[in-house]
């Protein structure tokens, strides 16, 4: 009972983290079909904006401002990179973003250094929220989900109650359409990257308190980002919102559990020798297939259904 | 258009192979080391441009099918050590059929569609592989990677393997065989629908061919080399280890194949040269070369996408119509404020990672034969004019640069239309 | 990538740009970035100190040494290519301890080399791989190990878990590679045979170096009911699983190798004091006052996580010079002869390079955290209480090292 109450804690709050982190890549790679390697990039300067900041400051203002010097970064990628490659096409778009994931990963280096950082959980906010069964729930986790949520609630309304909202929906779906009845969808892309960036920067913040704080963050995370993105669909922040819940439940339940194949076999009858070519495969541990599985969703998913959960166009 | 064969160019490669690692200064072993190194890339990004290049897929899992072939080429070579007698030189060769084995396995479920989502699916594949890579020690050999000897093999023409230059000749051997099968491959109809599918699928679907058989058939061939090349570097280095599946490898090749030049032939063999040389020789001298790659790569992206074999493409006009004098001057005006921003740039960029990632180096370093001190303001400060006084000499010379370079082209176009 | 700069100010007395051929080159292959950084850095540091010592009292045989830094990445295929690089430039000895993994792919490549390039020959000193194969199934004349191997340490601490009636349920959780699996094997064989009534409730193995989020595994921990917990885990995961304990609020018995490391006691704080044990060759309360070269050490790198943690490096070089007298030769194939079987004194205790398997041995210290030492850890205020000294020769296991020797 303990262990799934905490799983399921525990899940929930890495869902949310990928969520925060996928809603800022699902608005960019709907609106504009670039597949933007350096998204998690710029989580990562989050982390560390939020770090630097909250050693010159202080942890509430790097809250607020660590994001918004992540979303003045991503309108400058946008703005002065970007733009110029659009009319080359995708496979440029895509180049640029990859070339540039690796530049930002050296800048971060040149600017702190190759190894983690001691990116603590300040102590404003480190206590336990509650005791359960033993166990105590740190607060910091706790507040990550509040963001997390706050976030979702922010976008939703944003998307339907403001204009700009919806030409953004409109332009997420018909991007073509949109430009035609005479919006600036230039600048809108321009927003809209903005905002993705933001997004990723304040998921940065958090982050990097629940994770290690290191260059390789973006590339530990960038992947299983782009998992969230494709299996809830194209187009689709509550399609981004539940795949990122699967996927961070179903990593957090796998590794507590020990079963595998061949116990499952056990109990319908068959039993499989040390000696059989297939027992080794059979004899993997769920919680030791734990890391594939994002990635096994991710191909079964393009292959059965590419339009993803939720997903309303393709590419 | 008829393309001829070019016998003599073969003839000149493979004299040029044969001769490289006796040629006095790179004789040392470390030398037969990189040209080594350089063989096995050559292959690889040879067999990854026939994907990107000339069909258009961009892929960013194709180490998979390298290291797939890596791994089974290795058993095969562990089985030569148990007694199967099968000489070195014909060991790459289990290498080559697992990468085709895997390619036709994964080629059909993945080269449906083409494209971003193409792009995606292989960057899931890589992942599933590498995460996977772990999971299966009896194949993969878990963190220890797999391991062999070259020497426990049956001799072959008096030859036992033990020195780097043998090795050596026999990934040259294998690189001209690939690199002249990969060259006929694309005079094949097949091949040819490849750029056909690359420039417009749709037509192409109208004329008859189908585009999805055709990616799968260039997917399957592709991954077949990137196999060879695994088994190169499994008889080269005897290990094969989780990271010849990474992603790493995978960005790697992309680099390669892009910076070299993705429409040219030639364009790969060039990147993997140039990219294992900096990775190997570069990463000697300053820890921020990887930042320079990258920087490198998107400027190629922005205003190169024909890559370093494009460039050298572009100046061939006007060799032909002689008008490269001209251009040449030009680039000489135009050289002493683009060095002065480079150095000044690169001097700032050497001077912050020597205080980020070297802290214990002490504040004073010595780049391009000056010795400064970072913790004083005076280097900053200097190296800051100087890219600023270059840019600013930049902007007065570029006009004079654009405009040579606008009259040799008028030249080229005014020769060609009266020749 | 080499990064000579340190060497380069560790040797005052030697010429940087240029080395001369008459150098005694050792290339040390370890990570120096990434996520086992600290622990290869630090070792780094107590390379350039104790070369400098050698070096000052005139060399090994009038030739001083230079140390070629390279970094894997705790990556054996990395590895190997740095070996090449450093075998090129002519290096006689090659330095690695972080990773079994690591050294499974250098020990291999350094037979290998050797045989291939007689007259080339180059040792093998692992200062911190200690998976047991290394000086069983794979030894060979070339390998030396410079610190206790797995069965060893294990022997030491399960020792200790015997005494303790209170322990009823253990937990098993390491990384998954050889080193993990060797920790793993070692705690389950040795506490069945001293301990039967002890039930093991729980045998993990997570992906080495990989792991961000120990929270799982922590929920796992509190529900198999265990009370301790045995681990091999080293530098991040060692000290992110201790992160996710302490914020889960875990409260268990933690033996460890590696748990004094780098960034662990302060990860774990005082939830440690009386339940971290930890099994080592030495700690900076053995003497009731520091050592010579502790205080030394600490002058040259005065940062708060700098200290002079590698005592089995001194040990090495200690034995490196002594070698380097009783052969009266810088050759790597006499140097090694004359290493085998050398018997040398310490501060702490006798200890001996056994000749049948090129093991040391050396005194093994079984040690708990407490709040109330002289000298502490990073700064912390928590430091280390011996709780059980064992001597050289007691820590000696059987072999199964058939070991070939060149011709004399």
């Amino acid at each position: 009972m303990e262990l799934v109450t905490f799983s399921l804690l525990n899940g929930v709050v890495y869902g949310l983290l990928l969520f925060m982190l996928s809603s800022g890549l699902t608005l960019i790679f709907s609106m504009m079909g670039v597949l933007n390697f350096a998204h998690a990039s710029v989580f990562m300067l989050g982390a560390y904006f939020s770090y630097q900041i909250g050693r010159w400051i202080g942890f509430w203002p790097a809250l607020v401002l660590a994001p918004l010097l992540c979303g003045l970064v991503g309108a400058a990628i946008e703005r002065y990179g970007l733009r110029r490659v659009h009319p080359k096409g995708h496979v440029a778009e895509i180049l640029f973003t990859f070339g540039l994931s690796y530049v930002i990963a050296e800048l971060v280096i040149m600017a702190w250094g190759r190894n983690p950082i001691e990116n603590r959980v300040p102590a404003v906010i480190d206590f336990p929220l509650f005791q359960l069964f033993g166990t105590s729930y740190p607060f910091y986790k706790g507040l990550m989900m509040a963001i997390s949520v706050g976030m979702f609630t922010f976008l939703y309304l944003a998307f339907k109650r403001t204009r700009v909202g919806l030409v953004i929906q409109a332009a997420l779906t018909h991007p073509q359409m949109v430009s035609a009845l005479g919006h600036d969808v230039p600048r809108l892309f321009v927003l809209v990257f903005a905002i993705g960036s933001a997004l990723a920067g304040l998921a940065g913040v958090i982050g990097g308190f629940a994770l290690l704080t290191e260059p390789n963050m973006a590339l530990s995370l960038g992947p299983i980002v782009f998992v969230v993105v494709v299996v809830g669909g194209l187009g689709s922040i509550p399609g981004a919102f539940i795949a990122s819940m699967l996927i961070g439940i179903v990593q957090t339940f796998a590794v507590a559990l020990d079963y595998s194949l061949l116990d499952f076999m056990h109990v319908v009858g068959v039993t499989v020798t040390r000696a059989s070519p297939f027992h080794e495969v059979l004899a993997i541990k769920i919680a030791q297939a734990a890391p594939i599985i994002p990635y096994l969703l991710l191909v079964v998913m393009l292959i059965v259904r590419p339009r993803g959960i939720l997903g309303t166009r393709e590419t | 258009m008829r393309r001829r064969w070019h016998p003599g160019w073969w003839a000149a490669a493979a004299v040029l192979l044969a001769v490289l690692p006796v040629v006095p200064g790179l004789e040392s072993s470390f030398s037969r080391s990189i040209l080594t190194q350089m063989a096995i890339a050559a292959v690889f990004a040879l067999s990854y441009n026939l994907l990107l290049g000339q069909t258009g897929l961009l892929s960013f899992g194709h180490a998979v099918y390298f290291g797939l072939g890596g791994y089974a080429a290795i058993h095969f070579l562990r089985a030569v050590n148990g007694g199967l007698p099968i000489p070195i030189p014909f060991v790459p060769l289990a290498g080559a059929a697992a990468g085709l084995a895997f390619g036709i396995v994964f080629g059909a479920l993945t080269t449906r569609r083409a494209g971003t989502i193409f792009a995606l699916i292989s960057l899931g594949v890589g992942e599933l592989v590498y995460a996977a890579s772990l999971m299966l020690p009896a194949f993969f050999g878990g963190e220890e990677g797999v391991t062999a000897s070259r020497t426990k093999a049956p001799h072959w023409l008096g030859l036992d393997f033990s020195s780097q230059i043998q090795v050596y000749y026999v990934i040259a051997f294998w690189l001209l065989v690939a690199a002249f099968a990969m060259h006929a491959f694309m005079r094949t109809p097949v091949g040819r629908m490849c750029n056909a599918v690359r420039d417009n699928p749709e037509r192409a679907e109208f004329i008859g061919y189908d585009p999805q058989g055709v990616r799968f058939i260039v997917f399957a061939v592709s991954a077949m080399f990137a196999g060879l090349a695994g088994g190169l570097h499994a008889i080269n280095y005897e290990i094969v280890a989780a990271e010849a599946v990474g992603a790493t490898r995978s960005g790697v090749v992309l680099l390669m194949v892009y910076i070299g030049g993705v429409t040219h032939f030639v364009g790969a063999i060039l990147g993997a040269i140039v990219i294992t040389w900096l990775q190997v020789s570069l990463s000697d001298y300053t820890s921020a070369w990887l930042l320079y790659l990258g920087l490198f790569f998107m400027a190629v992206v922005l205003y190169l996408p024909g890559g370093l074999a494009g460039l050298v493409m572009l100046h061939v006009p006007f060799v032909r119509a002689r008008a490269m004098g001209r251009v040449l001057r030009a680039y000489a005006l135009g050289l002493a404020p683009v060095l002065a921003m480079l150095l000044g740039a690169i001097t700032l960029i050497e001077m912050a990672y020597r205080r980020s990632t070297q802290p214990e180096a002490g504040a004073r370093m010595k780049l391009f034969w000056v010795s400064m001190d970072t913790s004083t303001p005076w280097p900053w400060l200097g190296a800051a004019l100087l890219v600023a006084a270059g840019y600013v000499a930049w902007r007065w010379i570029s006009p004079r640069v654009t405009a040579a370079w606008t009259i040799a082209s008028e030249e080229v176009r005014v020769g060609g239309a009266r020749g | 990538m080499r990064y000579n700069p340190l060497a380069c100010i560790a040797l005052a007395t030697t010429i940087c740009a240029g080395t001369a051929a008459a150098d005694f080159k050792i290339a040390f292959i370890d990570p120096l970035s990434g996520g086992a950084a600290s622990a290869g850095v630090s070792a780094q540091k107590h390379l350039a100190f104790f070369t400098d010592k050698i070096n000052a009292a005139g060399g090994l045989n009038g030739e001083k040494i230079t140390v070629l830094s390279y970094d894997n990445k705790v990556s054996p295929q990395e590895s190997l290519i740095m070996l090449k690089k450093a075998l090129d430039e002519g290096a006689r000895i090659v330095m690695q301890g972080n990773g079994s993994s690591v050294a499974h792919a250098i020990t291999d490549a350094v037979l290998k080399h050797n045989e291939r390039n007689p007259g080339h020959e180059v040792l093998f000193f692992n200062y911190a791989a200690i998976d047991p194969a290394l000086t069983n199934e794979k030894c060979h004349f070339w390998h030396f190990r410079f610190d206790a191997d797995v069965d060893m340490k294990m022997t030491a601490l399960t020792d200790t878990i015997a005494k303790d009636p209170k322990i009823k349920k253990v937990y098993l959780i390491n990384q998954d590679y050889s080193f993990g699996k060797a920790v793993a094997a070692a705690a389950r064989s040795m506490l069945a045979a001293k301990r039967p009534d002890i039930q093991i409730v729980g045998d993990e193995l997570h992906p080495l170096q990989k792991v961000q989020d120990f929270s799982p595994y922590v929920a796992k921990i509190k529900a198999s009911g265990a009370d301790t917990v045995i681990t091999g885990n080293w530098s991040n995961d060692m000290l992110l699983l201790f992160k996710a304990g302490k914020d889960a609020g875990l409260r268990m018995n933690w033996y460890t190798y590696y748990g004094g490391g780098l960034g662990s006691v302060p990860a774990i704080g005082k939830d440690g004091v009386g339940m971290l044990k930890h099994v080592t060759e030495y700690h900076n309360n053995v003497f009731p006052q520091m050592t010579a070269d502790e205080v030394a050490f600490k002058k040259r790198f005065p940062d708060k996580g700098d200290e002079l943690f590698y005592w089995r490096l001194r040990n090495t070089f200690l034995l490196l010079d002594a070698a380097a007298k009783k052969a009266k030769s810088n050759d790597p194939v006499k140097l090694a002869r004359a290493l085998e079987g050398m018997k040398l004194d310490t501060p702490v205790g006798p200890m001996e390079m056994r000749a049948d398997n090129h093991q040391l041995l050396q005194p093994l210290f079984v040690s708990t955290l407490s709040d109330k030492t002289k000298y502490d850890i990073e700064g912390t205020g928590l430091g280390f209480v011996t709780d059980a000294k064992l001597d050289a020769q007691s820590t000696a296991l059987p072999t199964t090292c058939k070991m070939q020797r060149p011709p004399a």
